[in-house]
This record gives C-alpha cells, structure tokens and sequence, in this order.
C-alpha cells in the first residue's frame, strides 16, 4: 500500500467519522493543539478519555442496577460524562448523555437503561474506529489530517 | 493574591508597564476530567500563559494557600466530586480575592446566575474554545483596573461633588458642595509642604497590609460571627473573640465587609445592585484610613445613582443602622448632627478667606452662626416649625431606642436623654436665633458654660478610649455627654486655634465628606415621619465624633486612626442592614415631593 493510498484512507475514515455524527468540531480543536511540543497530542487526549471513561461507565453501571434509584446521582454521573465525552468531541456519546439526563428528570428508568446500552455500543464502536484511525496515521505519517471537515 | 499595589512600586507584576503582558499569566486549573485538564493546560499554554493543573479542588485551594501570591486567575470546572466549585469559588473569593472563571458543559441559566452570584467573573461552556481562554486576562486587569479605581476615586476628592450634583434636587446642597471642594483642594495645593499634611497625604494613597485570610485563620472568624450573631456582629467584637494580636481591627472589617457580601450574594438575589455599590465602595473604606471619605462617597453614589429616593436612601440607613449599633446613644447624635452642620456651613461660607479664619479668632464664631442660618433654610423650617421639631425627636427617640437597643443600655439611655432634650431646645432656639440674621454669641457661651463639665468628662473618657477600643468604651450615659459637649465645644476651639494648617485641612474634609448627607438629610428632615430624619443625625454624630477629637487633639495621624476605626465599623455592619431599608420604602417615595415644597418656602 503506498503512503498516498494510505493518507487517502485516512482522511476519509476521519471524513467518516464526522458524517455518521461520532465526532463533532471539538475533535478539529484538538487537531489544530497538536504541534511540535506535542505530535501526537490529539491522539494521547483520545486515550486519555478512554481510559477515564472506563471509571465513569462502570460508576454509571453501579448506579444503574442500584435500587432504590437514584435519579440524582445518575443525573451527575451523566453529567460528568458528558463534560468528559464533550472533551474529544465524541458527539453521539454526548447526545446519548444529555438524552439519560432527561430521563433522569422524567423518572424513566427504563429509558435511561436503554439509551445507556446504545451509549455502550456508541463508546465500543468510537473506541474502535479511533484506534484503528490512529494506528493508520502513524503508518502514513503526517499529512492533510488537519482539514476541515466539510 | 498581590500586596500594596497603592505603592509605587506594588508588585512585580505590574501588567500595565508590562510589554509582555498577558503573556506570564499564572492561570490555575481545576478540574476532576483529566482529559479536559489536559486539554485546557494546552490551550493556555498556548496563549503563553502560566499553567499549573489540580484535579482536585481540595488540592487547590491548598496550593491557593500555600503560593499566596502564585496566581492570577483560576479556572474551575463546576461539577467536582471533592468539592462543589461553587463552593470552591467561595473560598477563593473570601481568602486570596482572585477572578474565577467557572466552566461546566451545562449552560443552565440557573447553574449560571449561581456561579455569578457566587463571585465567578465569567462562566465557560464546554467545550471551552481557544479564543476564550485567550482573554481570560481581561479579568485580571479589570480586578487590577477596579482597585486602582478605588483608590484612585478615594483619593481624588473632587470626584465627590460631581456624584452630589447627579442628584439636581438639592440646589442648595450642591453648591455648597462645590465650593467646599474646591476650597480644600486650595488649601492642600498651599499647604502642601506642611509636613504634617504630607503624613494626611501619604496615608491618602491607601499602603496597606493585606492578611491572608488562612483557613484557620478564617475558620476562627466565622466561629468568632456565629458566637456573636450576625446581626450584632462588630470588627471590635470579632477581633476580641479571635485571639490573634497581630490582626487589626481594620483587617476584621474588612473581612467581614467580603463574608457579609458573600453571604448577601447568597441570600439576597434580588437586589445585586444595592449590595454591590455598598460593598464596592466601603471595601476601601475599611482597607484604607481615612476612611471616612470613601463612606461618605458610598452614600453619595447611593442617592445618585438611584433611580429613586429609596436607593439612596438606603444608603443612608445602612449608616444609621450602624451608628445605631455602636454603643453611642440616640440622643448624643441628634446633638452632633447639629454640629457637624456647623462645620459644614462654616466652611461654606469663608471658602475664600479660609486663611483669614485661621488669623482671626472671632471669625468662626459668626461663620458657624451664618452656616446654621442655612442650616435653618434647609430644613426648610420657620422657628415655630423647629420648636416642633424639637419636641418630636425625643418623641423619636424613645420608639427608637426601644427598637434598636436590646441590651439593657436602653434604659439608661432613655433616662440619659432626658437632659438632652433639654439641650436639644438650646439648639433650635440657636438655629433660629441665627437664621433671624443675628449672632447671638451669648447662647453660644452659655451653652459652653453648661456644658463645659460634661466636656472635661468627655475628654477624660476619651483619653481612655485611644485605646483600640476606642469608641465602645464610652459608656451609654457618657456619650450623651459627648454629644453636648462636642456641640458646644466645637466653636470656641475652632475660632481660638490659629488652627494649624493640617487642622483645617482635616477639618474641611470632614465637612465636604459630610455633604454627601446633606441631602438625605433634607430628605429625611423634610418626610413625613421624623424616624428618618433621626437616623441622619445619628450619622452625623459619627463625624462629629471624629471631628471632635480632630480639635482636641489636632494630630493627623491620630485622627486618621480614629477616623479608621469609627467608620470601619460602619461598612462591615451595613450589609445585613440594608433589609431595614425596605421598612423605609414607603417612605421615601413621599421625598421627592415633599422637597419641592421645601425649596418652596
């Protein structure tokens, strides 16, 4: 595979990412942090949310099967997580947040379950595609990532 | 946290000199997220700031503590797990006095005014931009710009008859206030070599120590206010019950003027504007000392910046409120109100020939006479109208005192205010006396003679109080006897003094400090019910107060102490007062017409 092939395949998978609404402008932010002082700063920032992520879900998840309910201290979780999801511009994560929150307000327990397993499968599948994305760029080296989507 | 900026040198950062500023900013970051604190740590390193991250708010309010000078600003998330950033920005208003900028990805108009109303110069929605962060540093300047302004506006006394002519009801006032400006202005530029004025002058550009409010230290004066009661919580009492020899009273006040405004923030949402303006201008009014300018400024700006007669008069209750809670009885007001009138107008009236009151000793006398005529006009009241008047205010006096004295020193002072009231007809006869066109000397001896017992017990309670304790020791029944004494005392030392040229200059501030009253005083004077009327004098007293030790002891420096200390008590108290004003409300929409009818006559 040449590099120009790879570059090509890069650009389009981070295209991609931003057409089925996974990330949003945040994600661009960070592109334009990344410099000489840190090369791969977008990339340490993604992982960064992922390894913090783990700690937010698994409180989430706590709170979810805890009885009696507690709307409030999900609604902070959620709160938390969309701050954290919010810092990468994971934007299906951060929809998915604000979504359980108001079921939070509206005492929907079963709707806050739900929009939490898509919420799973969102962050599993985002995880998923960055690393993918990430290990590409390396391979391909520097090059048009930093264009604007659209 | 920065000390003395008043000084010429303030602090190795001085922003405005600085070509590289904002570049150095020293930002301290708190956020629980990681991920968002690495972020904004390049952000801002970005913009060629200073960075130094906390994901805990525990730990940086510790690091707060410990670098006390180490930070410009802090950047806070709002959601915390250790600590609410609410809570957080609390501390960090009430102990190091730093912008926070509060950052949260909920932008809830509520979650907003909550961190506003907590003290937060700005609110960031996540995810925070770049060109946001940016300009963080306005809010740096802007705290610098604001407390040089303080400072500035304190010192520049000029800036005072300008806010009294904002209110254009009272003719009569702004001239006055006018040319008494312009004549100590006069007489600064003149005696400026006078050393003694130049110990006013220097105490004038505000050096002051400022206190790290640690959190012990903090801790031990909010027990010191919870033991008290805040309601009758004083910087005297604070400083006594904390213990720490090497705090002063001024500090006290001062940190208690921060908690009361912290704690008004939280509890009184409704009127910002009130609390602000008070709490702004009567932060320097404790920190620097002479203080007694920057009050009388603060009740200016109340009046007129009112869009009605209750906001200014609200400023003046405040005061009251205050004098009312120091020990000084009712009635030794009512009598020092009149006085301090005196110096007002006599300064008033030989503005131009200041010099020549200081030559010729029987100069005063007709001066003070000639001023209480105007006094007379002001009021607005015909002799009989003052024998009314002057029978009301023991009528005042007593619901007053009932009301406002809790402590069993009401009824001394009501038993003491009866031989006030006799006093007090002295005074109008001598008001009217001298409106008719006439200087009666005589009554002015007479009541010195009778007086003259009470005086020499005045000044011996005096000599005690140059103690710190100053203005609480006088007892109730003694301060009555202020009250007479200084009335009496005043003319005769201020003509027979070929009064040095610090006095005068002293002196005449007072006087101009004082005009920023007058008009309430009209008003109140004027109103329907007298109750007011009697909390203006009361704020007359406080100056007088001070303005009579001025005479006695004619030394700068101790006067600025006195100063201090009488009117640190004032701000710090004045806060929780301001609930009373509302009782006045109604009140004080009668003024505006009243006044009309009283520059009628």
């Amino acid at each position: 595979m040449g590099s120009k092939q790879l570059q090509y395949q890069v650009a389009n998978m981070r295209e991609t990412l931003f057409k089925q609404g996974f990330l949003d402008e945040q994600f661009v932010q960070l592109e334009e942090l990344q410099d000489d002082d840190n090369p791969n700063f977008v990339e340490e920032i993604v992982k960064s949310f992922f390894q913090d992520s783990v700690r937010s879900m698994s409180n989430i998840d706590k709170a979810l099967e805890s009885y009696p309910f507690d709307f409030e201290k999900l609604d902070k979780y959620m709160h938390q997580f969309k701050g954290s999801s919010s810092s990468i511009g994971a934007a299906k994560i951060k929809e998915e947040c604000t979504q359980i929150r108001e079921y939070c307000r509206q005492g929907n327990v079963e709707g806050c379950m739900k929009v939490f397993q898509q919420l799973k499968k969102d962050h599993a599948i985002l995880r998923k595609k960055l690393e993918t994305y990430f290990q590409l760029l390396r391979q391909a080296g520097p090059a048009e990532t930093a264009c604007r989507p659209r | 946290m920065e000390n003395g900026f008043g000084s010429p040198s303030p602090s190795p950062r001085t922003y405005n000199t600085n070509d590289s500023f904002p570049a150095g900013l020293r930002v301290l970051v708190v956020d629980d997220d990681p991920t968002w604190l690495k972020i904004l740590e390049k952000m801002l390193k970005k913009c060629s700031y200073e960075v130094t991250t906390c994901c805990l708010a525990r730990e940086a309010l510790n690091l707060l503590r410990e670098k006390k000078d180490g930070f410009d600003i802090v950047i806070s998330d709002v959601n915390m797990p250790d600590m609410d950033g609410f809570k957080l920005l609390e501390h960090v208003g009430l102990e190091m006095d730093l912008p926070v900028i509060m950052m949260s990805v909920d932008g809830e108009t509520s979650r907003v005014m909550k961190g506003v109303q907590h003290g937060a110069c700005d609110y960031l929605l996540k995810p925070v931009r770049m060109k946001e962060l940016k300009n963080i540093w306005q809010h740096v300047l802007r705290k610098k710009i604001h407390e040089v302004k303080d400072i500035e506006s304190y010192e520049c006394v000029e800036d005072v008859p300008m806010m009294i002519n904002g209110s254009n009801i009272f003719d009569d006032g702004q001239s006055l206030s006018v040319s008494d400006f312009s004549s100590v202005k006069k007489r600064k530029d003149m005696e400026n070599k006078d050393h003694d004025n130049q110990d006013f002058n220097d105490l004038l550009s505000g050096k002051k120590a400022r206190v790290l409010w640690s959190v012990d230290l903090h801790q031990k004066f909010v027990n010191a206010v919870d033991q008290i009661g805040l309601d009758k919580v004083g910087p005297k009492k604070i400083l006594d019950l904390m213990n720490v020899p090497w705090l002063t009273r001024e500090n006290v006040a001062s940190h208690l003027q921060k908690y009361r405004l912290y704690l008004s923030r939280l509890q009184r949402q409704n009127e910002p504007i009130t609390s602000f303006g008070v709490i702004k201008q009567s932060d320097f009014t404790t920190n620097d000392p002479p203080t007694c300018f920057g009050l009388q400024g603060s009740a200016t700006m109340h009046q007129n910046n009112a869009s009605g007669c209750n906001f200014g008069y609200a400023g003046n209750n405040i005061v009251v409120q205050d004098s009312l809670d120091m020990p000084e009885g009712d009635s030794e007001s009512i009598f020092s109100g009149m006085t301090v009138r005196e110096p007002i107008k006599a300064s008033t009236g030989d503005l131009p020939d200041g010099q020549r009151r200081n030559g010729g000793s029987r100069n005063g006398p007709n001066h003070s006479c000639g001023s209480l005529g105007i006094d007379v006009n002001l009021f607005g009241s015909t002799t009989h109208q003052q024998k009314s008047w002057s029978k009301e205010i023991p009528m005042i006096m007593f619901p007053q005192q009932i009301k406002k004295e809790h402590e069993s020193q009401g009824h001394t002072l009501l038993s003491s205010s009866g031989s006030q009231i006799h006093v007090q007809f002295d005074n109008p006869r001598f008001l009217s006396s001298t409106s008719s066109g006439t200087c009666n000397s005589e009554i002015n001896k007479v009541s010195t003679s009778e007086t003259k017992r009470l005086c020499t017990e005045y000044r011996s309670s005096y000599v005690n109080s140059i103690s710190p304790v100053a203005h609480t020791i006088g007892s109730v029944s003694l301060q009555s006897e202020i009250g007479m004494g200084d009335l009496r005392d005043f003319g005769p030392i201020s003509t027979s003094t070929g009064s040095t040229s610090t006095k005068s200059n002293v002196f005449d501030q007072k006087c101009t400090s004082n005009l920023g009253f007058d008009p309430q005083y009209l008003l109140c004077g004027s109103g329907a019910s007298l109750q007011p009327s009697h909390e203006t004098l009361q704020v007359c007293s406080l100056q007088d107060y001070e303005y009579v030790e001025n005479v006695e002891l004619s030394n700068v420096e101790f006067l600025d102490y006195h100063d201090l200390e009488l009117f640190t008590e004032l701000p710090s108290q004045s806060y929780d007062r301001l609930k009373f004003s509302c009782e006045y409300l109604s009140d004080s929409l009668e003024y505006p017409i009243i006044n009309e009818g009283l520059f009628i006559t």
